[in-house]
């Protein structure tokens, strides 16, 4: 079932009415607290409303005016049926992984290859673990991103039906990559609201691999709410690939949890995408932890591209690295706001943060913007941020070595994005997101 | 014909009312090794960067002929492919290129232009080697980041590794020995030493006499107020070594 948005009604209200319409469509709709969890946050949602532009955190993207259209709220699992060769160009075949295909946020069987699996470990739709793994999933379901000040989150927990789930018990590790590849499709323009949970439990490791893309030229929204739990001694890898094309907007909101002695690690690449808002939380909720955020952004066209991260570190002896970069062409804009907080009594953390552009015109924009709020006195904190053109002088020493202008400056922009792509930990997506920034590259110097 | 032939060259700095080169007459012959010093401020490293082609210089007379082409007219990466070098008085970190990736395209677009056959990349593994070995250069820098995090020394090595792996005809090194200790500018001027031949010319930017006890020059010029103020043969380094540059200007001075 679906529901047409009324435009001519505030957009909040069009989302509280689909709300009324289609109450009884939602995940596990017979389990109480979720159901419970769903009054409240459509109720959270029309207290907070769409984030304005007078919301600091929503300074430099205008994301009400991308919501303010006559989406389709889709509310049905039956997406439209896609063939191999639909998402042939997407598949990464050289690296070996258990595939799972979401097509507008419902997993498509025929078109996921899981292949086996470490015992206990489940891969599968929310909805299915939900019926299957009730008590996994209320433990952990709705527990990190918090819906209380975000908007868009309450509006992703309101209206939540499926997504991707992973569940790594105990002591287990999966070798291979676990790859979730998103597509949207269909011929009407879809507003989506998928939801994950990864749950990787103590002393577990694991790698997950997404990637962004569609199969429509329609103009289409997708509100994203991920969840992690990474265990005690635990490690997750997170990697994420925007590339979903210039009519689609989306807001990804990912928020992880660690316990002590873990690690988890986050690299988001987007190349592409009318209004891209990611914002990316992790809590440190125990000591001797290590959190490695990275992101990149290739901006082209009219790409705007928000990345907002916050590292909450709220035990002691912990240390994080951030590293977002950005190269933006033509009239795209950038927008970086990483937050580091570090509570009372969370003495011995090392927390480093770095944000690097080029801007490649006159008409690229970059908004950057640090946030430090230290409340421990024993603690390393740094920041940085730089603004740039490619450097001449290194394009001039390429070329009295016999390099064409050209190469010169694809080199030189891939030196400076090398340094987020070294921190992809499996080979053949390293490959995958260093040819795929090369072609981009390539195409800006033709 | 001339190697090298510069015929009254005046040079300037784009968009702005500044002169630096007023009339430079030069040649060099295949197989000669030529040094110019001077002062600072006398026009040396503007020379060589006009001479491999870096777009801020504006020339303003004059004519560049190396082997009888027309020099200003190529592009800095066709210098390269005609086999002209500059070895850089501050060498580019690049962090994010890969030494031998950039080093393996650098001499397989110069060999290109040249009619030669690619190297493979067995065989040019085994060139680096080899001329890495020749220059006393540690190996492992070939595997880092092109000049990322080297020692001044590193750095000046790595300029004649890469003109030993491209094997220009033209090599210009602008002060190559500034801030060199003893072993590294015996192992600079050892390596130069090795790559003179009958067939390639070098032009020796310096400050300093000192390295021209090691590289014996068979002509130097001293250049003043962006002209060449005097030329004669090694010894003229000796006495600037020991008399300064003051009294050439006093000549020149009397003289005009």
């Amino acid at each position: 079932m679906t529901t047409a948005l009324d435009t001519d009604v505030r957009p909040e209200d069009r989302f509280i009415s689909a709300f009324e319409v289609n109450h009884g469509q939602a995940l596990n709709g017979t389990n109480a607290s979720i159901a419970q969890q769903r009054e409240d946050a459509i109720e959270r949602f029309a207290q907070l409303g769409i984030p304005t532009n007078d919301l600091e955190a929503w300074k430099y993207t205008n994301i009400s005016k991308t919501i303010d259209r006559p989406y389709t709220l889709s509310l049905s699992p039956e997406g439209p049926s896609l063939d191999p060769s639909d998402i042939a160009p997407f598949t990464i075949d050289e690296m070996d992984a258990h595939r799972v295909v979401l097509v507008n946020g419902h997993v498509d069987e025929s078109l996921s290859d899981i292949g086996d699996l470490p015992s206990g470990v489940v891969l599968s739709s929310l909805a299915q673990a939900g019926e299957e793994h009730p008590d996994i999933v209320e433990e952990h379901y709705g527990q990190y991103a918090d819906f209380e000040d975000e908007a868009l989150t309450a509006l992703n927990t309101a209206f939540v039906q499926d997504g991707a789930f992973i569940y790594v018990p105990s002591g287990t590790i999966v070798e291979k990559p676990i790859f979730f590849l998103h597509v949207t499709a269909g011929s009407e323009p879809l507003f989506l609201q998928p939801r994950h949970l990864f749950v990787v439990e103590d002393g577990a490791i694991a790698k997950v691999v997404e990637a962004q893309h569609s199969v429509t030229e329609a103009q289409t929204f997708t509100n994203t709410v991920s969840e992690a739990f990474v265990g005690e001694r635990a490690n997750l890898e997170h990697y994420l690939v925007q590339d979903e094309g210039a009519n689609a907007s989306q807001v990804h909101t990912r928020a992880g949890q660690q316990e002590d002695d873990s690690v988890y690690s986050t690299n988001t690449i987007t190349f592409s995408g009318e209004v891209v808002r990611n914002n990316a939380t992790i809590e440190v909720n125990g000591s001797f932890c290590e959190s490695n955020l990275y992101g990149l952004c290739i901006g082209k066209d009219e790409m705007h591209v928000d990345n907002h991260t916050q590292m909450d570190h709220v035990q002691p002896d912990c240390n994080s690295n951030e590293l977002y970069k950005h190269v933006l062409n033509d009239e795209s804009t950038a927008v970086f706001n990483g937050k580091v907080l570090v509570t009372r009594g969370s003495q011995r953390i090392d927390a480093y943060q770095q944000n690097d552009t080029i801007v490649l015109t006159d008409d690229a924009n970059i908004y950057t913007k640090p946030e430090l709020e230290i409340y421990a006195d024993d603690v390393v904190c740094s920041h940085g941020a730089t603004t740039g053109q490619v450097d001449e002088e290194g394009v001039f020493y390429l070329r009295s070595r016999g390099l064409s202008e050209r190469r010169a400056h694809i080199l030189m922009l891939q030196a400076f994005t090398d340094e987020v792509v070294s921190e992809y930990k499996i080979d053949p997506l390293r490959d995958y997101i260093a040819e795929k920034i090369r072609q981009r590259f390539a195409s800006y110097f033709a | 014909m001339a190697l090298l032939e510069i015929n009254n060259l005046h040079v300037g700095v784009e968009d702005e009312d500044i002169k630096i080169l007023n009339g430079v007459d030069l040649t060099l012959d295949t197989g000669d090794m030529h040094a110019i010093m001077g002062p600072n401020g006398s026009g040396k490293s503007t020379l060589a960067s006009v001479l491999a082609g870096r777009e801020e210089y504006e020339v303003l007379e004059g004519e560049i002929h190396y082997d009888g082409e027309d020099l200003l007219e190529l592009e800095p990466e066709e210098r390269a492919e005609e086999g002209v070098f500059l070895a850089f008085q501050y060498p580019v970190e690049l962090p994010g290129v890969s030494m031998t990736n950039f080093l393996k395209e650098s001499v397989n677009s110069v060999r290109e232009a040249r009619g030669q056959e690619e190297l493979s990349s067995a065989e040019f593994l085994q060139q680096m080697r080899e001329r890495a070995d020749m220059l006393g250069l540690d190996a492992d820098l070939t595997k880092r980041s092109v000049n990322e995090g080297f020692s001044g020394g590193e750095k000046k090595r790595n300029e004649i590794f890469q003109l030993a792996m491209l094997e220009p005809r033209l090599a210009i090194l602008d002060e190559t020995d500034s801030g060199l200790d003893i072993d590294a500018l015996q192992s600079v001027a050892n390596g130069v030493n090795k790559l003179r031949d009958g067939d390639r010319g070098f032009l020796v930017i310096t400050h300093y006499e000192r390295i021209l006890q090691y590289i014996v020059p068979d002509r130097v010029h001293v250049m003043m107020d962006g002209q060449i103020a005097r030329s004669g043969d090694k010894d003229l380094a000796e006495t600037l070594e020991e008399h300064g540059y003051e009294w050439i200007r006093e000549e020149v001075a009397a003289a005009a």
